[in-house]
């Protein structure tokens, strides 16, 4: 999977989530302010990360992330 | 040869001194604690430290046996009796995450009477939570960290202002510790459905259950070393009861949270279940373990399940020696204060 592919995915769960349309959200906007999500959202979508793509994502590695890009080179290495 | 300090000699030809251990004596562990709480709280009189009585008699044993119904500010359980099941169903709902701060505590140990009395006949227990974000967070860190700024501003930063801190602290950690036994030694099945976090302290209260049946959206995580602690409910030595030790050191050393998912692979979590479903899959767990003869079940929990009293022990006052440090004191400012939408990360 490219890149370019992860992120669309990414953005393909967040939307789903967070019933957002994909279009909303740009690879590289700072999706906590876009969606307007809260710690417990957060968590839910990384479970659903590591449930999609049958992998764990230590949360100290998400300190700092806030893009879909950002996420897409945290979960890359695991995939 | 003994010796006895002058003010405590008996009288001659009387009966010894009351408390008088001559020295030289040898002791046991017990004793010596208490001596070193003794002298503890002698050293923080003289100071001139007002300070409560973390030996008072537990409420267990001061108040009434509890109704079998019961709705509080932290914590309500209604006895369901049924053709299929008799079984005590606990819900936790105090906003924003059931955080175990007093309130929930004198709660708690009306249930650990409760349980401690026969649970009004049930044959299992059930935690759940009704708050959208999770099972419980863990300790209530907004009042602990009131509570030490209200010690340092009332007797300064000093050893004995610390002295202090740790006193109080090993009352209330002494007080959940005797709740947390009472419910993971209780003769009845107990079952913890949890969804979202499930952290610190929160994890300590499931892991004194019998069954865990974690929704998917579970997080169980220890983040106590961020605050410069350990976990002081009893978490460690419970999971490592369950768990392999390098399981135990990943969540402690690192703070990461795991999944429901993680949490069955490694033989934390009896079932994973949909979004949503926890309590009702918890009532089936329960209604089975209601089938089977009572004694036969309590036998059969004490001798799977035994208490690690020893480790327990030692944990309490590790984590009451770490409670009073400055660094700790930061950290919890840091948390306090933090408007991070994840202030939990390391």
């Amino acid at each position: 999977m490219s890149r370019d592919d992860l992120i669309q995915k990414l953005i393909e769960l967040a939307s789903k989530r967070f019933e957002r349309p994909a279009a909303e959200l740009a690879p590289d906007a700072d999706f906590f302010e876009k969606l307007g999500i809260d710690s417990f959202q957060a968590m839910e979508l990384m479970t659903d990360l590591e449930e999609e793509f049958d992998i764990e994502i230590p949360d100290y590695e998400l300190q700092g992330v806030n893009t879909f890009t950002k996420l897409a080179e945290v979960i890359e290495p695991r995939l | 040869m003994t010796r006895e300090r002058p003010s405590e000699k008996s009288p001659p030809n009387g009966p010894p001194a009351k408390n008088v251990v001559p020295l030289g004596t040898r002791v046991g562990a017990w004793q010596a604690r208490l001596v070193a709480r003794r002298l503890t709280k002698a050293m923080l009189e003289r100071l001139g430290v007002t300070l409560p009585d973390p030996s008072a008699p537990k409420p267990a044993r001061r108040v009434p046996v509890p109704p079998t119904t019961f709705d509080g500010a932290a914590l309500r359980w209604r006895l369901v009796d049924n053709a299929v099941a008799t079984h005590l169903e606990v819900e936790l709902h105090r906003a924003p995450c059931n955080e175990i701060g007093t309130t929930a505590l004198g709660e708690l140990e009306q249930l650990a009477t409760l349980v401690q009395a026969g649970a009004g006949g049930a044959r299992a227990l059930i935690f759940h939570s009704s708050v959208r974000r999770g099972f419980c967070a863990g300790a209530d860190l907004r009042e602990l960290h009131g509570a030490l700024l209200a010690r340092y501003e009332e007797s300064g930063r000093g050893p004995a202002a610390r002295l202090a801190v740790a006193h109080e602290v090993r009352g209330f950690i002494d007080r959940i510790h005797a709740v947390f036994d009472t419910l993971d030694t209780a003769p009845l099945t107990t079952i913890a459905a949890t969804h979202g976090f499930v952290f610190g302290g929160g994890f300590e209260l499931a892991l004194t259950a019998d069954v865990i049946v974690a929704e998917k959206s579970t997080r169980f995580a220890f983040p106590e070393l961020r605050l410069g602690l350990v976990p002081g409910f009893g978490g460690i030595p419970r999971l490592r009861r369950d768990v392999g030790n390098g399981v135990v050191r990943d969540l402690l050393l690192t703070g990461r949270s795991v999944s429901a998912k993680r949490g069955h692979e490694v033989g934390l979590v009896s079932q994973v279940v949909a979004r949503g479903q926890g309590l009702e899959v918890a009532r089936k767990v329960a209604e089975q373990a209601s089938r089977f003869d009572p004694e036969t079940t309590a036998l059969a929990k004490r001798f799977s399940k035994p208490l690690p009293r020893e480790e327990l022990a030692r944990e309490k006052d590790l984590f009451v020696e770490m409670i009073g440090s400055p660094v700790v004191e930061a950290a919890l400012r840091k948390f306090v204060e933090s408007d991070d939408v994840r202030p939990y990360l390391p």
